[in-house]
């Protein structure tokens, strides 16, 4: 079991849709609404079917998005 | 600035200020920076140690402003002679040269060829997004035979380079190559290349979905990365594959890694024996 807590930094992306799209879980959706620096931020719809595997962060091209990752026991 | 959620990497390895890319929304240079950072942070490496030598193009963005070591941002195609004189004048220093298709397989497509020859301790990473993307989406020497840019609306009738081939057969040690979709596979290249003994070479297919993505017709860079995931072939299944199969297709893959001694080495031995 993991505790996983994802960061995104609304300050630093530009709302490309990497994360989006390659979630194998579906974690991410488009955001509706545009932010203050005029791009559609991913929002977290499914936080609890994380599993930490990190292709958002690696792939993310302006490293707006980290894992924080800790083991607990169930 | 969101001080909260900024990205580990950053605050060890980036210019405080220059957090930001300087690149469009999607493009691969981003993740080809976020991999060298990795492979820094992996291999533990002394930031103060290690020269980014570019040059001119989207990807020569890619060390400078961002990343917080001595930066050398030079002329057009020629930041890998640059870098050979960093490294003959300190071997001590890590030189990484950041390069794009055009700077290095067009305008410095000698001082490529002439360096891996050198066999000279620096490593290359060059991002090929088969476009000159920064002057507005003209046709480059890596673009695919048939592909419709601003300067060939009727489709490209050359064909493009093999650079990992060329480079071999100029005599590199490491030659590699990845697309922004392999990350983890690009990591453990580029700490092989940070580590090597001899010219690497690490060739990144990248996304560029402003320029090359608006002419083929593909504006998400999520979908390219995707693309490149079905159409890389492994350098180990390519072997048995013909020219008419591997059409269209990404060869992918480890192609050298030999030890083979290095110019800086063998000029600090001569100076050695020549009591300098």
């Amino acid at each position: 079991m993991k505790k996983v807590r994802i960061h995104i930094n609304e300050d630093l992306c530009k709302g490309c849709g990497i994360c989006i799209s390659l979630c194998p879980n579906k974690v991410f959706a488009k955001s509706e609404e545009i932010s203050s620096k005029g791009v559609f931020l991913p929002v977290i719809i499914h936080g609890d079917k994380c599993i930490a595997c990190r292709i958002c962060e690696e792939h993310c091209p302006d490293l707006a998005i980290f894992i924080e990752a800790q083991d607990v026991e169930k | 600035m969101d001080q909260k959620h900024v990205h580990p990497l950053l605050v060890k390895y980036a210019r405080i200020g220059a957090y930001k890319q300087p690149h469009c929304p999607g493009c691969g240079n981003g993740i080809v920076a976020q991999c060298m950072l990795r492979a820094i942070d992996e291999l533990k490496l002394d930031m103060d140690k290690i020269v980014f030598a570019s040059g001119i193009g989207c990807s020569s963005w890619i060390p400078s402003p961002l990343f917080n070591a001595d930066v050398l941002h030079t002329t057009h195609g020629r930041s890998l002679a640059f870098a050979t004189g960093v490294k003959l004048s300190n071997p001590e220093l890590r030189v990484v040269v950041f390069t794009g298709d055009g700077d290095s397989a067009a305008i410095g497509g000698n001082h490529l060829i002439q360096a891996a020859r050198k066999n000279i301790e620096i490593l290359t990473v060059l991002v090929n997004n088969r476009i000159y993307g920064m002057t507005g989406g003209q046709v480059a020497p890596t673009t695919p035979h048939g592909v419709k840019t601003k300067t060939t609306p009727y489709g490209n009738l050359e064909y493009p380079f093999d650079l990992c081939k060329l480079v071999e057969a100029a005599g590199a040690s490491y030659v590699a190559r990845w697309t922004t979709f392999h990350t983890r596979q690009l990591v453990s290249s580029m700490k092989k290349g940070l580590l090597k003994k001899g010219f690497s070479f690490i060739e990144v297919i990248s996304q560029c979905p402003v320029q090359y993505g608006t002419f083929v017709g593909i504006r998400d860079p999520a979908e390219m990365l995707h693309i490149f995931r079905k159409i890389s072939v492994p350098f180990e299944k390519a072997k048995n594959m013909s020219r008419e199969e591997l059409e269209g297709k990404i060869v992918i893959g480890e192609f050298v890694d030999i030890e083979r001694t290095g110019l800086a080495e063998a000029y600090q031995r001569l100076l050695e024996m020549m009591n300098l």
